[in-house]
């Protein structure tokens, strides 16, 4: 496995998010530990493949690794390891890390001894997201000193380094990542691989308790490590000047992927400017940054999203009183909105030094091009418990949803995804639902996102008898960031056997009297099972039971079983496309004749199609 | 020196596979380099749209009208991403359309074949190349996105020369499929080198 060798000054492409694992396994990481969410995926991802690798080869991964139940348990379980004293990494989406707030603000009170690497993984553009978050705000909310990156290779020796300076401050750090970084490969050279601590020690100390009278004496000790972390900061090597062009009084200063912009763009209009390009943005090193304002009559700050460096610049430029001219989002120069590209860059830069370059309008197409967002794939269990549950009551019902797949039950012609906030909102949302209306309440979550934070609200439903039907699509994965296993799984992130949590046994003990299993590729039972949910006055639970059909298929594969694909007897089929406008798996399309077909090469077999067509129009292969 | 390369088509079909392999040859050629993925909700189906930016570069992603090539694997996926081209461009697009289900149910159209070919040419230069046909004949349809890597050897849009693809390639798949996918390059190769 090329990621593992311990081959120093060795070079090779790696994603932005291989390359923070590669980093914290040279630091000789001990824990990592994570709930799964793109764009952050693959950091976990890598430690779960090597953990595989070397215990099917009988040999010690070297560390601990765990797909959490959430990320506040991600973060509590790398918190205790990184107390004992060994070295941890926790990853997450932007997100997660609002789920694992609570842990982050107190546990940055008590610190830790081993190193502790929060990685946060925001996505300007909402490339995957339900918004766009500024992470940076956290590490000044909690007071955690933060590294941002540029390039994969900066993102590995950053990690590793970030190890270091969590031990020389006895803090947890924030390595803030962003979606151009994490899924961006780029060439990487290896250090040395440190060998890991197996055992920490837990030294008890009244410290690690923060009842108030401690809490108040633990402030003062995080805003101390702050100051010494200024320090570090100041000598930090990626906090560097770059200077471009002959000696000028302009200025930039910039972090993460928008220092690649804004050194090309500078390049390429052969701008003469001196850049600050900070990868150590908490604390800033406010001594570097004065000595580089004092050198400036002119500064244009870049960043994505929130003005956070440029209101430290400001305040900076305030204290030490001096008139330097700013150009930025406060000025109207930047948004705060989306992430940046070169294009937005040098688009502005023209503005900002009156440069005249004819700027040719992108090529459009004349055409208008259909759509092709994402959908549920065909085959998905998903769409069949969706139709099943519109079958029951088409109209009057209001679906509350939720994070994963199943939020693409939105698109035509299902339009079953009404109202969405984060992991584990449906349930609670459709309480709120229940209280404030009379309509009928239908929501769908996942098995991994019950198990993330669907359980709290259904106990909430239960106490206070809310009359909602509450569905957990349980395909036993946690499909939508790349099938990562959970606890309702017999096997854990590392391969090994795990104890398999049943979600029905968990719904049942939270005091649901009414539920109801079904197999949701029998549409018509599913449908009863429905009906006799909502005419249930009080709290109902559907769980219904169908694997993954993607993994399912994978598993076929590999026993080499044929996959049945389904095909529509054009004799039978009178058109009505109920196939396609009702159903609407995406393998079936009609021709320009009209005549409805579907696509072998999509088709996954699952059978649904069959049973919803009206004229038996539709017929499997083999029989 | 820089190379700016655009590889587009939908979820499922190898675009991602096909830009780390180009990624990894141009490291292999000593080159800098910088490939952009799209994730996530992407591989349901949807549009995908990768970036290989190689050479004294930093950004990782291409600016518009400064694609070298854009590689497709479908041929409106070309077209929806015709911001990066100019009338340079090589644009290699393979002619099966894949159709969105925004079209089954009715809510969008497919424009006709002819049309957005003609609009293609309009922003570059075109090869229009049956990839379905050529991965299916040399053995295996999942050779689609070697043929045409193979097509971008071809079209000499590349910083670095096309052997030193092939092999990257075929260092990068299992062993069982490395005869289909070189004969799948050097017929795609064929298919643009006439």
């Amino acid at each position: 496995m090329e990621i593992i060798e311990n081959k120093p000054g060795k070079n090779i492409l790696l994603l932005g998010n291989e390359a923070i694992t590669r980093g914290a396994i040279e630091a000789g990481v001990s824990v990592a530990t994570t709930y799964p969410g793109t764009p952050s995926s693959e950091i976990a991802d890598t430690f779960s493949k090597i953990a595989k690798y070397k215990i099917k080869k009988n040999k010690d991964p070297g560390f601990y690794f765990e797909y959490s139940t959430n990320e506040k348990v991600a973060l509590e379980i790398a918190a205790a390891a990184a107390i004992t004293g060994l070295r941890s990494l926790t990853c997450m989406k932007h997100v997660g890390l609002n789920v694992a707030s609570d842990t982050f603000m107190t546990y940055l009170y008590i610190g830790c001894r081993g190193g502790h690497v929060i990685v946060s993984a925001d996505d300007p553009s909402c490339h995957s997201s339900q918004n766009e978050q500024d992470n940076r705000y956290f590490a000044i909310f909690g007071g955690a000193p933060m590294f941002e990156p540029t390039t994969p290779q900066e993102a590995k020796e950053m990690t590793r380094m970030a190890f270091e300076i969590s031990e020389e401050l006895n803090s947890p750090v924030l390595l803030r990542t962003t979606t151009r970084l994490n899924h961006v490969r780029g060439p990487i050279k290896f250090n040395k691989i440190e060998k890991s601590k197996e055992k920490g020690k837990f030294e008890k100390n009244p410290m690690w308790v923060p009842m108030p009278e401690i809490a108040r004496a633990r402030h003062p000790k995080l805003i101390e490590m702050l100051e010494k972390a200024e320090k570090i900061s100041e000598t930090y090597p990626y906090n560097e000047i770059i200077n471009i062009g002959k000696q000028s009084e302009w200025g930039i200063i910039t972090s993460g992927v928008s220092y690649n912009y804004v050194r090309e763009i500078s390049e390429e209009l052969n701008l003469n400017v001196k850049i600050l390009k900070l990868g150590m943005t908490h604390p800033i090193p406010k001594k570097i940054c004065k000595k580089f304002i004092r050198s400036c009559k002119n500064i244009i700050i870049v960043e994505e999203l929130e003005p956070i460096l440029e209101n430290q610049i400001k305040q900076i430029i305030y204290d030490i009183g001096e008139n330097v001219k700013i150009f930025g989002k406060t000025t109207g120069h930047f948004s705060r909105l989306y992430e940046y590209n070169l294009d937005i860059v040098e688009d502005v830069f023209l503005k900002i030094f009156k440069i005249n370059k004819e700027i040719k309008k992108p090529n459009k197409s004349k055409l208008e091009l259909p759509k092709r967002p994402p959908a549920l794939c065909p085959g998905c269990p998903h769409r069949a418990t969706y139709y099943a549950a519109k079958k029951a009551q088409p109209k009057g019902v209001i679906y509350p949803t939720d994070i994963g797949c199943y939020t693409l039950g939105k698109a035509k012609p299902l339009e079953m995804a009404d109202l969405l906030l984060c992991m584990g909102s449906n349930a609670g949302t459709a309480c709120g639902l229940a209280v404030a209306t009379d309509e009928k309440i239908i929501s769908f979550m996942g098995d991994s996102t019950f198990f993330h934070s669907g359980i709290p609200p259904l106990i909430d439903a239960v106490h206070h008898n809310h009359n909602v039907v509450i569905t957990i699509l349980d395909n036993r994965t946690t499909a939508m960031t790349g099938h990562q296993p959970h606890p309702g799984n017999d096997f854990d992130g590392m391969g090994r056997p795990a104890k398999k949590i049943l979600v029905e046994k968990v719904v049942k003990g939270c005091g649901v009297e009414n539920i109801e299993i079904i197999n949701p590729n029998n549409i018509e039972k599913s449908s009863e099972a429905y009906k006799r949910a909502l005419n249930y006055s009080g709290t109902s639970v559907v769980i219904s039971k169908s694997p993954c059909i993607i993994l399912e298929n994978r598993y076929k594969r590999k026993r080499n079983e044929s996959i049945r694909v389904y095909q529509i007897d054009q004799e039978k089929c009178k058109k009505c496309k109920t196939c396609i406008g009702k159903f609407g798996c995406p393998a079936i399309y009609f021709e320009e004749d009209e005549s409805i077909h579907i696509d072998m090469n999509q088709c996954n077999g699952c059978g649904n199609c069959a049973t919803v067509c009206p004229f038996n129009a539709i017929f499997n292969k083999e029989n | 020196m820089k190379n700016n390369i655009v590889l587009t088509g939908v979820g499922g079909q190898g675009v991602i596979t096909a830009a780390n392999i180009l990624g990894k040859a141009a490291l292999k050629a000593g080159l800098n380099v910088y490939v952009s993925e799209v994730h996530g909700m992407a591989q349901r189906g949807g549009s995908v749209n990768c970036t290989v930016r190689i050479g004294d570069v930093y950004g990782p992603l291409v600016a518009n009208g400064t694609a070298d090539a854009i590689v497709s694997t479908e041929p409106i996926e070309a077209l929806r991403y015709i911001n990066y081209s100019n009338n340079k461009t090589k644009i290699i697009t393979d002619i099966n359309p894949v159709i969105p289900f925004t079209v089954s149910v009715g809510s969008d159209k497919y424009p006709s074949l002819d049309k957005v070919f003609s609009e293609l040419r309009k922003n570059g230069e075109l090869y229009k190349i049956d990839a379905n046909k050529i991965a299916t004949d040399v053995g295996n349809i999942i050779t689609k996105n070697t043929v045409l890597l193979g097509a971008l050897a071809a079209s000499d849009a590349l910083l670095f020369k096309s052997d030193l693809l092939l092999s990257t390639i075929l260092e990068n798949v299992p062993s069982k499929f490395k005869e289909i996918n070189r004969k799948a390059f050097q017929e795609g190769f064929k298919a643009i080198k006439k």
